[in-house]
C-alpha cells in the first residue's frame, strides 16, 4: 500500500508534451527523498485534457496538476508529498475556488461527461491486466462463458440497441446475429482501429488507455459468433497504441483469458496485430480485409457482405474500436441500463476528439444528446481570443459541418444526417471566423483525392474535377456556373462510387455550400476571401493616414514589394507581394489592413 | 497517391540483407505475409529499395508487379530513402486548421526541398504526413520521433539549429 499515488497520463498528446521526463523525474525526487516505499507513480492512459498536458494528478487528494514542467517537479515532491501541502499555483486553474480545492468532477470540462467507454482511461495503468481486472475487467467475459449461451448474449447486444460507432451506426447486434448464422469451419472477428480521419483521436485514445476492454469484448464476440480468432487492425502511426496492446495480448495468453480453453469452459480464442500502413480507404470494411490479407486495401462491391463473405472468403465480424469498448459493461450492467441513457434512436455515449479552434482541445465522452453548444461552449470553454464560432465540422472528410443555427440540435445518428453532417468516427474540430469554409472543402477535397484507392472511376475522377473546380474557386477564376457544376458533380459521384469513402467524398462540399453557399459566391463574384485565407485573393494594403513612415515593413518585405521614403506613407505594389503578411505583423501603427 | 522512386543507387550492408533473411522466413507461411514483410524491410532500410521488393518477391513466388502495387498503395510505404533527420509535419484536420500549411511552407523555404524529398546532403528529408493525433498541440510536427508542438512558422529557425 501507498499512501500517495501519482497519476501520470502517458497517452500520445501528453507524450508529445514531455510526460515521460516528469515520470522519470518524479522517481528520481521520490528516491532522493526516501519516499520510494510510500509514493508510487502510475502511468495511465488519456485523461482527455490534452491541451493542459502534461497532466498528473496526486491521490487520495485528487490534486490535479495541469502544464507540469520538469522544473515543477522538485517543488511537488518536496511541498505536497513530503509536507502534505498542494502547490496552489501549478494546479489546474478551474480546480480552485478561493481557497477551496474543487474535485476535478466538478469542473466544466468533466462535470457534463458519462464515462463508459473512458471509464478506465486516466485511472488505470493500461500496461497492467491486474488493475484492469481490479476494474471488473474479465468479468463479462466470465459470466457469458459461464452463464450465458451465444444466442443470450446476441440478444442482450441486440436488446441494448448499440450502434457501430464506426460512423454509420448500423445496429451491432444485428451484425452478430447476421455473422452467428452464417455456417462455416473458420469465422473470424476483427476490430476496426485504423482511426484514418484526420483530427480524430478517440480510438487510439482507447487502445492507449485500456486496451484490455478491446480484447475481452472480441473474446466475447468470438463466443457469440462462433470464432476462435481475432485480428486488430491498427494504425502503424499510432506506436504507444501498438505497444500496449502487444502487451496487453501477451498478459492476457499468459493469465488464460486468451488461447485455450478460457476459464475451463472449452471455448478457444486467440488475437493477432495487423498493421495498417497509412491508407484512409482500409477503413471500409471489405478493403480492411484486403489489407489483413497482404493485398491493396480496395474495397469491393457488397454483397456479399463480410457477414457471409468477408477475410479469407471466411465469416467475419468486423467493429469498431469504440463499439467494442462498450460491450463488456453492456453485458455486466444490462441492456435496460445502457439503452436508458442517450436518445431515442442513438442509445448510449459517444467519445469526440475535440480539436481546432477551441480552448480545452481533448477528449470528451458526452451522453448522446448532448447539444454542439453545451461541447464547445461548456465543456470546450469556448472559442480562444475571443474570436465567434462559425461551424463545427463532424465526421471528417466523409462528414459535414454544423453552422451556427443548428448549434442547439441534440447530437445524435440521424439528427446529424439530416443536417447534412454526419456522426462519423467522432472527430469534432471546431472553426472561428478566420476558417474560410471553401478552403476547407478543398482541404478535405485534396485527402480524398490522395486516398481514393482509383478503383472505380466515379471516385478516382470525379474527386479530382471536383477539386479542380474549388482550386479555380479559391484561385479568383471561378465563375456562377461552376457553382452549379460542382454540386450536380456532387451527386454524381455520390450515386456512382463503388464504396464508402466516393460515396462520402462530396459531403463537405455539399455541406459547405449548403450552410456557406454566399461564402461561394463571394469567392466567385466578388473575388474576396472574407476570413483571409485563400492567398490568391488576398490583398495587402497600408492606410495612409496611419502611417508613419518609419519603413520597418520595406525593409522586412522578403520581395522588397513596399516603396516610401523615410518619414512619408509607403506603398505595397500588389504585382510583387506573396502575400506573406510579414509587414502587417511588424507594423506597430496598425496602418496595413488585408481584405 | 503518386510516389517519388529513388534514383540513388541502392547498396546493400549484409547486416541488413540478413536482418530481412530473418524477418522473410518468420513471416513467410503467415497468411498475409507480404504487407507484414514489407513494413519490417522498411523499418531494417528507412525505405524500399527495388533491389529489397525484387527479392520479396522472389521469396514469397509472386510477381514483382504484386509486390510494386502494394508497396505504392499504402503512403506509409516510402520508395525514396529518408534524410539523417526526417521532419514529418502533421497534415490533420486540427493542425490545418491552425495553420500546418505555414509551418511546410516555412520548412520548404529553409530546406530547398519539398515534401517527400531529401537533402542533397542527406540531412534533412521532409514528409507531410497523415494525423499524428497529437491534435491538442495543434500545429505538431515531428523530426525523428521528437515531437514538437505549438508551433509558429518563428520557431523554425531555432528547432532546426539543433539538428545542424
Amino acid at each position: 500500500m501507498y499512501r500517495s499515488n501519482i497519476l501520470v497520463c502517458g497517452g500520445t498528446g501528453c507524450t508529445s508534451s514531455g510526460s515521460e521526463k516528469i515520470i522519470s523525474k518524479l522517481w528520481k525526487e521520490i528516491k532522493i527523498r526516501g519516499l520510494e516505499q510510500e509514493v508510487n507513480v502510475i502511468k495511465t492512459g488519456c485523461f482527455g485534457l490534452c491541451s493542459l498536458g502534461p497532466i498528473m494528478i496526486v491521490y487520495p487528494e485528487g490534486s490535479f496538476y495541469s502544464m507540469v514542467q520538469v522544473d515543477d517537479i522538485a517543488e511537488i515532491v518536496e511541498e505536497h508529498l513530503l509536507k502534505g501541502r498542494v502547490v496552489k499555483r501549478l494546479l489546474y486553474k478551474e480546480t480552485l475556488d478561493g481557497e477551496k480545492i474543487k474535485s476535478l468532477n466538478e469542473t466544466a470540462f468533466y462535470s457534463k461527461q458519462k464515462r463508459i467507454v473512458l471509464k478506465n482511461c486516466g485511472l488505470i495503468n493500461p500496461e497492467s491486466i491486474d488493475e484492469y481486472i481490479a476494474m471488473d475487467g474479465y468479468c463479462a467475459l466470465g459470466r457469458v462463458l459461464g452463464k450465458m449461451s451465444p444466442r443470450d448474449v446476441i440478444e442482450e447486444i441486440k436488446m441494448s440497441d448499440l450502434r457501430g460507432r464506426g460512423g454509420g451506426g448500423f445496429p451491432t447486434g444485428v451484425k452478430w446475429e447476421l455473422t452467428a448464422k452464417s455456417e462455416a469451419e473458420q469465422k473470424y472477428v476483427c476490430c476496426n482501429a485504423d482511426e484514418g480521419d484526420p483530427g480524430a483521436f478517440m480510438d487510439r485514445a482507447i487502445l492507449e488507455g485500456d486496451p484490455h476492454s478491446v480484447i475481452e469484448s472480441m473474446a466475447i464476440a468470438g463466443y457469440a459468433i462462433g470464432a476462435n480468432k481475432g485480428f486488430i487492425y491498427v494504425r502503424a502511426e499510432y506506436p504507444i497504441a501498438v505497444k500496449r496492446l502487444n502487451i496487453a495480448i501477451e498478459q492476457a495468453r499468459n493469465y488464460g483469458l486468451l488461447g485455450q480453453d478460457i476459464f475451463s469452459s472449452g471455448f478457444n480464442f486467440d488475437i493477432d496485430l495487423r498493421l495498417g500502413a497509412g491508407a484512409f480507404v482500409c477503413g471500409e470494411e471489405t478493403a480492411l480485409m484486403s489489407s489483413i490479407s497482404g493485398k491493396r486495401g480496395e474495397p469491393r462491391p457488397r454483397p456479399p457482405y463480410p457477414a457471409v463473405k468477408g477475410l479469407f472468403d471466411c465469416p467475419t465480424l468486423l467493429n469498431n474500436v469504440e463499439t467494442y469498448a462498450n460491450i463488456p459493461q453492456i453485458i455486466l450492467k444490462g441492456a435496460s441500463w445502457f439503452n436508458s441513457i442517450g436518445t431515442e434512436k442513438s442509445k448510449g455515449t459517444k467519445v469526440f476528439a475535440l480539436g481546432g479552434k477551441i480552448n480545452h482541445t481533448g477528449l470528451v465522452e458526452v451522453p448522446m444528446g448532448t447539444t454542439l453548444r453545451e461541447i464547445v461552449e461548456e465543456i470546450g470553454g469556448g472559442i480562444p481570443n475571443g474570436k465567434k464560432f462559425k461551424a463545427a465540422q463532424t465526421g471528417g472528410p466523409s462528414g459535414g459541418c454544423i453552422s451556427i443555427e443548428n448549434i442547439d440540435i441534440p447530437i445524435d445518428y440521424d439528427n446529424l444526417l439530416s443536417i447534412g453532417s454526419m456522426m462519423g468516427s467522432g472527430g469534432l474540430i471546431v472553426m472561428d471566423q478566420d476558417t474560410c469554409m471553401v478552403d476547407i472543402a478543398k482541404f478535405f477535397l485534396e485527402f480524398t483525392v490522395d486516398e481514393s484507392c482509383g478503383k472505380c472511376v466515379p471516385c478516382r475522377i470525379g474527386t479530382k474535377r471536383l477539386l479542380e473546380i474549388l482550386n479555380k474557386i479559391t484561385s479568383g477564376n471561378g465563375t456562377i456556373e461552376d457553382i452549379d457544376k460542382m454540386e450536380k458533380l456532387c451527386y454524381y459521384i455520390k450515386s456512382n462510387s463503388l464504396c464508402g469513402l466516393g460515396q462520402t467524398a462530396p459531403n463537405p462540399v455539399l455541406s459547405t455550400l449548403k450552410c456557406f453557399r454566399n461564402e461561394y459566391e463571394m469567392h466567385v463574384n466578388k473575388k474576396k476571401c472574407e476570413a483571409g485565407v485563400c492567398k490568391s485573393l488576398l490583398r495587402y494594403e497600408i492606410i495612409e493616414g496611419k502611417c508613419k513612415g518609419c519603413t520597418l515593413c520595406a525593409r522586412n518585405c522578403p520581395v522588397s514589394a513596399i516603396s516610401g521614403f523615410v518619414g512619408m506613407p509607403h506603398e505595397i505594389d500588389s504585382d510583387k507581394c506573396i502575400k506573406c503578411g510579414i509587414c502587417m505583423q511588424k507594423c506597430k501603427f496598425d496602418a496595413i489592413i488585408k481584405h | 497517391m503518386k510516389k517519388k522512386i529513388s534514383k540513388i543507387p541502392f547498396k546493400n550492408i549484409p547486416d541488413k540483407e540478413e536482418k530481412l533473411t530473418e524477418t522473410i522466413s518468420k513471416h513467410k507461411n503467415t497468411p498475409g505475409a507480404l504487407m507484414l514483410i514489407l513494413q519490417e524491410a522498411q523499418d531494417i532500410y528507412g525505405y524500399l529499395p527495388e533491389e529489397v521488393q525484387k527479392r520479396i518477391a522472389r521469396e514469397l513466388n509472386i510477381d514483382l508487379e504484386e509486390v510494386y502495387g502494394v508497396s505504392t498503395f499504402y503512403s506509409q510505404f516510402s520508395l525514396v530513402p529518408k534524410g539523417e533527420y526526417n521532419i514529418s509535419v502533421c497534415m490533420g484536420t486540427a493542425c490545418y486548421v491552425k495553420g500546418a500549411s505555414k509551418i511546410l511552407d516555412k520548412l520548404t523555404d529553409k530546406l530547398g526541398i519539398g515534401p517527400e524529398e531529401c537533402t542533397e546532403d542527406g540531412k534533412f528529408s521532409l514528409t507531410a504526413c497523415r494525423c499524428i493525433g497529437a491534435c491538442g498541440l495543434a500545429p505538431v510536427m515531428t523530426i525523428n520521433g521528437e515531437v514538437y508542438g505549438r508551433l509558429k512558422p518563428s520557431d523554425i529557425d531555432v528547432i532546426l539549429e539543433k539538428y545542424k
